[in-house]
């Protein structure tokens, strides 16, 4: 029978003898069989959404917290020192019969040379605040100019009384702003007069919000001369004739040097007050803002480390999204492999196919993942609400687990059944 | 060409051994039309199995082409079934998401040849079997005898030694059967194609030249077939 040439269209071929597929082809396999199977292909690719989706903005919100938590305790200016008349170990309200805070400790603490800002004396009481419009009931608070430093003090409107007006015991004053808004709204204050318990003091500045600050925002003080206070506004003078101070405030200049400070203060403030001689328990208490800081920072690590528990938590529950997918999915499958290694596939060529499905899915859901994961981040900072910048932690976390997770699901079970009699698998149901 | 000297093969599933081949001799020359017959379990697609390099033989010799496969590893059998053989299946096995076009051209992507020869070549094997005007069609957009024709045209696109088809007409009714049997016919006869396939029905057996029963493991007859349909 000879054959007609017409029809001998498919004549042999002659092919480059290599086999199995290249990587271009390979790619293109994969790819085709992923755009094939659209629906597997995105609920594969959901479980990765979501695990890393999750991880990225849980992870960045924690941190985004702490460190908007810490950072309104570091505006109150982490290198001050606090000394308050107290014992240690007790609530400032259980101080009991001791020798009270005065302006010789002050004194005391400004002889030693130390590496500081101030120190700063402050006496607190309660007195009526009268302007023409309005009066209120507010904390008084007698200070140095120093105070301004210390507390890094801005000023909204006019300035801080000078070293001048406190040797003088100048009748002037410097409001918070809360307490300004009280007393004046929204017209100008400075240069007007109000009443401190009926004392007239005329108002030269008025001080820019602090915000946050808790106990007793000094947004709602009027700032006085410590000597105006002390001679004029309040009853101060102790038994034995010395000038009383709630607190005395310092900022050291250098945080390594803070403990050091701390230190000596403590003994000079010992050696003053005589504890020496007979051991005695400190009667007075020094704060360091670090220190406070610091319990701080181990609540909010507590926080990021929840959050980011409950983010492995997705991230554990999106993996096993990825696995159980996979894993039908190369079941479903085992016929189309039993099919190409029938015809010529080596189970090389079905591993790799598999492995560039399982890294193309894993990278395009992570890739997802960490963009609808930033999204939250990214408008709680843009619209300034939280300041939640996204971090690469969260993102090479989250993407390494999923890729992980993706290879090892999607490989495993392919090497299988890549590994399996063509026959065996072509007949699997 | 195919030799098979005293092939035999066991399964053991367990305790149990069976034997689907008991030492089969049987010599295939190029460009012949075979069919392969006998009662259900008596090995018939054991032996298309191991023709196929599916599946190794227990024992014995088989040579095609003059490559003896028993002696060949799993990477080498792939490039032999990638090369040498094409399979219809009573099932068809066509990718169910790709076009009629991808499935033709799928074998061919595992033994290097380039992207435009593959897609000539699957064209023109489709156009062999008359799918010329469906190669965008899906397999759920094709009736079943079309489906088997596509299967066809992919083991034939490759330019195989030997296509084997193991009850390719199991899943069609008789018209279609007779249609797709014709067109194998056509293949063996004008393209020189070497076809082996297995039946239970003679009415498909007597498309062949020559026939083949097999029985317990072992070929009991092979005769010329003289009422061959034309
Ligand atoms: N993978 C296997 N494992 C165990 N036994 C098998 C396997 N494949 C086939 N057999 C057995 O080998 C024998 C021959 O089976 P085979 O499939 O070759 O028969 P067949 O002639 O094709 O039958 P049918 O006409 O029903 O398709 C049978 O007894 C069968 O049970
Ligand atoms: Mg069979």
């Amino acid at each position: 029978m000879s054959n007609q040439p017409v029809r001998r269209v498919l004549e042999p071929v002659s092919d480059t003898g290599r086999n199995g597929l290249d990587y271009r082809e390979l790619i293109k396999v994969s790819l085709d069989s992923l755009l094939a199977n659209r629906l597997r292909t995105f609920l594969t690719m959901l479980g990765i959404i979501i695990g890393v989706a999750s991880v990225v903005s849980l992870m960045t919100l924690g941190n985004g917290a702490s460190e908007a938590i810490t950072g309104q305790f570091s505006a109150l200016g982490t290198n001050v020192l606090t000394i308050f008349n107290s014992r240690p170990n007790r609530g400032p309200g259980q101080s009991g019969n001791i020798a009270p805070l005065t302006m010789s400790d002050y004194k005391a603490i400004e002889r030693i040379k130390l590496p500081i800002v101030g120190p700063v004396p402050q006496f607190s009481a309660n007195a009526t605040v009268a302007a023409p419009a309005a009066d209120k009931s507010a904390g008084i608070l007698g200070t140095t100019a120093d105070y301004a430093k210390v507390q890094s003090v801005t000023m909204a409107t006019g300035s801080f009384f000078t070293d001048a007006n406190v040797q003088g015991a100048s009748q002037v004053v410097v409001l918070g702003s809360s307490l300004k808004t009280y007393l004046f709204g929204s017209g100008e204050a400075v240069g007007e007069t109000v009443r401190i318990n009926s004392l007239a003091c005329r108002v030269i500045g008025v001080m820019a919000s602090k915000g946050g600050g808790g106990f007793g925002s000094v947004d709602d003080q009027a700032l006085v001369p410590i000597t105006l206070a002390h001679t004029r506004l309040f009853a101060a003078r102790t038994s034995d004739g010395n000038l009383r101070v709630t607190t005395i405030s310092l900022s050291v200049i250098k945080a390594e040097d803070i403990e050091f400070t701390q230190e000596r203060i403590q003994m000079t403030l010992r050696d003053l007050r005589k504890l020496n001689g007979d051991g005695s328990e400190d009667d007075f208490n020094i704060i360091n803002q670090a220190s406070f800081l610091s319990s701080l920072s181990t609540i909010t690590t507590l926080l990021t480390t929840f959050l980011a528990a409950i983010a492995g938590i997705s991230l554990l529950v999106g993996g096993i999204g990825i696995m159980n997918i996979m894993l039908v999915s190369v079941t479903e499958r085992t016929k189309e492999i039993g099919l190409r290694r029938a015809v010529g596939a080596q189970s090389r060529d079905i591993l790799l196919q598999f492995m560039i499905e399982a890294v193309v899915l894993s990278l395009l859901g992570g890739f997802i993942g960490v963009v609808l994961g930033s999204i939250l981040p990214i408008v709680l900072t843009v619209t300034g609400t939280f300041n939640a910048p996204v971090t690469l932690n969260s993102v090479v976390i989250s993407l390494s687990v999923s890729l992980a997770t993706g290879l090892f699901f999607g490989i495993w079970p392919a090497r299988n059944a890549a590994n399996l009699n063509p026959i065996q698998a072509l007949r699997h149901e | 060409m195919i030799t098979i000297e005293q092939m035999t093969k066991v399964y053991t599933m367990g305790e149990i051994e069976v034997h689907a081949l008991r030492g089969v001799d049987l010599t295939i020359n190029s460009g012949e039309f075979i069919a392969i017959m006998g009662p259900s379990g008596s090995g018939k697609s054991t032996l298309m199995n191991m023709i196929g390099c599916l599946d190794t033989p227990t024992s014995g010799r088989y040579a095609l082409d003059g490559i003896e496969v028993a002696s060949l590893n799993d990477n080498d059998l792939s490039a032999v079934r990638a090369r040498k053989l094409g399979f219809v299946f009573q099932q068809y096995m066509l990718l169910p998401r790709q076009s009629a076009l991808a499935n033709v051209e799928m074998p061919m992507l595992y033994r290097g040849i380039e992207t435009k020869e593959r897609a000539r070549r699957a064209q023109v094997a489709l156009e062999l079997v008359g799918m010329g005007n469906r190669l965008d069609h899906r397999p759920n957009e094709l009736s079943g005898g079309q489906q088997q024709r596509v299967a066809i045209a992919r083991a034939l696109a490759g330019s195989p030694s030997v296509i084997l088809a193991d009850e390719p007409t199991g899943a069609l009714d008789s018209t279609t059967s007779e249609e797709i049997m014709h067109m194998l016919q056509q293949l063996n006869r004008e393209q020189n194609l070497t076809i082996i396939i297995v039946t239970h029905e003679s009415d498909i057996a007597a498309y062949a030249d020559r026939i083949v029963t097999i029985r317990d493991g072992v070929v009991t007859t092979d005769r010329k077939n003289e009422v061959s349909h034309v």
